[in-house]
């Protein structure tokens, strides 16, 4: 290893371009997430623990967090489905799902939540249909989840998607060769080999869901401590000029999601040397 | 064009804003920011002003509207949006504005009634033919109505429907707080969705087909009727309701800064002009002056927040400030 080290640089500027990435991301990332804790910095600890341990609040990290794991977790089956189904079979229409995965991404979110609860609410095409059978999507948290569903899922199959892209079919040959059975393959073969793009993936979805407002907010019904999300709170603090308590919820937020952010991180380099 | 044109152009552009020569007729540009249902009614009223504005100082005025929720609107004004008139849904949002020191304290007593140059109240727009019946505040709360309504915590108009409901429960024989209090739980309980804004819940209510009766703004009521068809609503007056007076006031600091003050405040009174209340009346407001004629249905009763909850400050914290009654509700 002591081959490589840093005078063996075959391009020139790894000091400038170091430089300005840190200086870029100070800018960009840093300078604002750092001004929301100097705000909340304003509150005492024991006020801001109330803030943020309020009944109606901690009801709506349930209701957030849980169900952009459960939507992540989904996203995460049918996003490798979608993939492994673009990438590897040929057929008519292939390049306009292609093209309709990134959909979700484009559309302006409030779009998005305006025509998911058309169609899920009792009148609507969906709604119409699993009403009779018991099931309300529209104003409850499965209208929450169903939303995050829907802007989570490029996630997913973009980043699993050209790692399948990269697989050689020869290690599949070689794997039945070896005389393990289909099956065996996929599981022990492939499968190993996306993982780590998977639960990046799945990260990925889960973050952009936490942190979702504008398309949840039509579809959620918002009712206190059963259907308000964790961003919903905030702009409540921030409707009564209380921007203390909203940033101190906001905190709360960045953090759990770094928090959520690391561990995936750190699981998907076990997975790396697992797969190797 | 061509660019030595262009350039001249610009040049003369950039000498002539330089220069404020008072002899010559200035351009003059104000910034309106109101709230969501006033957008007709300005881009009428505006239109009325320059024209009288020019023909009393020969200058010309353009006045900029912004439209949105009206404490997303007065946060905005406060971080810094160069407003030099606020409109806005209720005083609380403009005190809000104040106690950051951008307007004058006193500033509710600049102008007549209150600086509200027009009023309106809480109605229930319900679907054709109102098969529920619902005639006032007590049909609501019923088992298997389904109301819908706006969440006071995030909407201005919310608030009026949640004070003009305890207001009147409180004004029945026997009634009191804990009794009023006991009402709006009724009522919120048949609520099934809490939308974030007014217009929100007009949709739900119109689009989604979700609700029996919508509380909402005498005004949107009217325009929701007209836009979307006569054939499929109609309006209940009831007999009582609150007195919503969405007051207007200058931005002090802006408008000394801009030097703006005096057409801004022209701006102002022309709204309490006959032709500005016309203008009002026109668009499903309460004109206060009397001699302007309304096709609005009397209300018998009109409680209002100073004399009934002691002004917004107090009706904010007891009502809708975390822990308030409100919050009760859901507990």
């Amino acid at each position: 290893m002591k081959l490589f080290s840093k005078h063996t640089n075959v391009l020139p500027g790894f000091g400038p371009t170091l430089g300005f990435t840190i200086f870029y991301l100070c800018l960009i990332v840093l300078i604002p997430l750092s001004a929301l804790v100097f705000k909340t910095a304003e509150i005492s600890w024991q006020e801001f623990l109330e803030v943020v341990t309020d009944q109606r609040v901690l009801a709506s990290y349930k209701v957030t967090f849980g169900a952009a794991l459960v939507a992540a977790a989904i996203n995460a089956v049918f996003g490798l489905l979608t993939a492994w189904v673009l990438v590897r079979y040929r057929f008519p229409g292939r390049k306009l799902i292609d093209a309709l995965v990134d959909l979700p991404f484009a559309l302006p979110t409030a779009v998005a939540g305006i025509t998911l609860a058309t169609i899920y609410s009792h009148n609507g095409w969906m709604g119409r249909l699993l009403e009779p059978l018991g099931i309300k999507v529209a104003f409850t948290p499965l209208g929450i989840m169903v939303a995050m569903i829907f802007i989570g899922l490029p996630f997913v199959v973009r980043t699993v998607q050209p790692v399948i892209e990269e697989i050689d079919s020869e290690l599949e040959e070689a794997a039945a060769c070896l005389e393990a059975n289909r099956f065996q393959t996929l599981l022990r073969v492939i499968f190993p080999l996306l993982l780590p793009s998977l639960l990046t993936g799945f990260a990925l979805s889960f973050a952009r869901a936490v942190g979702e407002y504008g398309s949840i907010i039509f579809i959620a019904g918002n009712m206190p401590m059963i259907s308000e999300i964790t961003p919903l709170l905030i702009i409540t603090k921030l409707e009564q000029f209380d921007y203390t308590g909203a940033t101190a919820i906001a905190t709360v937020m960045l953090l759990a999601s770094f928090l959520m952010l690391l561990v995936i991180n750190l699981l998907q380099k076990w997975s790396r040397k697992y797969a190797e | 064009m061509s660019v030595k044109r262009t350039l001249l152009a610009v040049a003369v552009t950039a000498l002539s804003t330089l220069s404020t020569i008072p002899a010559m007729a200035a351009d003059i540009s104000l910034l309106n920011v109101s709230y969501d249902p006033t957008r007709e009614l300005y881009v009428d009223f505006n239109a009325a002003f320059a024209k009288y504005y020019k023909q009393k100082t020969g200058d010309n005025v353009t006045i900029k509207q912004s439209h949105g929720g009206a404490g997303k609107q007065a946060r905005a004004v406060i971080d810094g949006l160069e407003a030099d008139v606020v409109t806005l849904a209720l005083a609380y949002d403009i005190d809000a504005i104040a106690a950051k020191g951008l307007i004058k304290p006193g500033w509710q007593k600049e102008l007549p009634h209150n600086s509200s140059p027009y009023t309106s109240t809480i109605v229930f727009l319900v679907r054709k033919g109102n098969p529920k019946g619902i005639k006032n505040w007590d049909d609501l709360v019923k088992p298997g109505m389904s109301v819908i309504t706006p969440n006071p915590k995030t909407s201005g108009g919310a608030r009026w429907n949640y004070l003009a409901a305890w207001a009147y429960a409180r004004h029945q024989p026997g009634g009191n707080d804990a009794k009023a209090k006991e009402f709006v739980t009724r009522l919120f309980k048949n609520v099934p969705v809490l939308d974030s804004g007014a217009r929100g819940s007009t949709n739900t209510f119109v689009q989604r087909g979700l609700g029996d009766v919508l509380l909402a703004w005498e005004n949107e009521a009217f325009l929701a009727v007209r836009e979307l068809g006569p054939d499929k609503f109609d309006i209940v007056t009831p007999p009582e309701s609150i007195l919503a007076e969405p007051p207007v006031t200058v931005i002090d600091k802006v408008a000394d800064k801009r030097g703006t003050r005096k057409v801004a405040e022209e701006y102002l009174k022309y709204l309490y002009t006959d032709e500005g209340q016309k203008i009002a009346a026109k668009h499903y407001y309460r004109p206060i002056n009397a001699k302007i004629p309304t096709k609005l249905a009397k209300v018998k009763k009109l409680y209002t927040i100073d004399k009934d909850f002691g002004g917004w400050q107090k009706a904010q914290k007891a009502h809708f400030s975390d822990g308030g009654t409100f919050d009760q509700i859901y507990r």
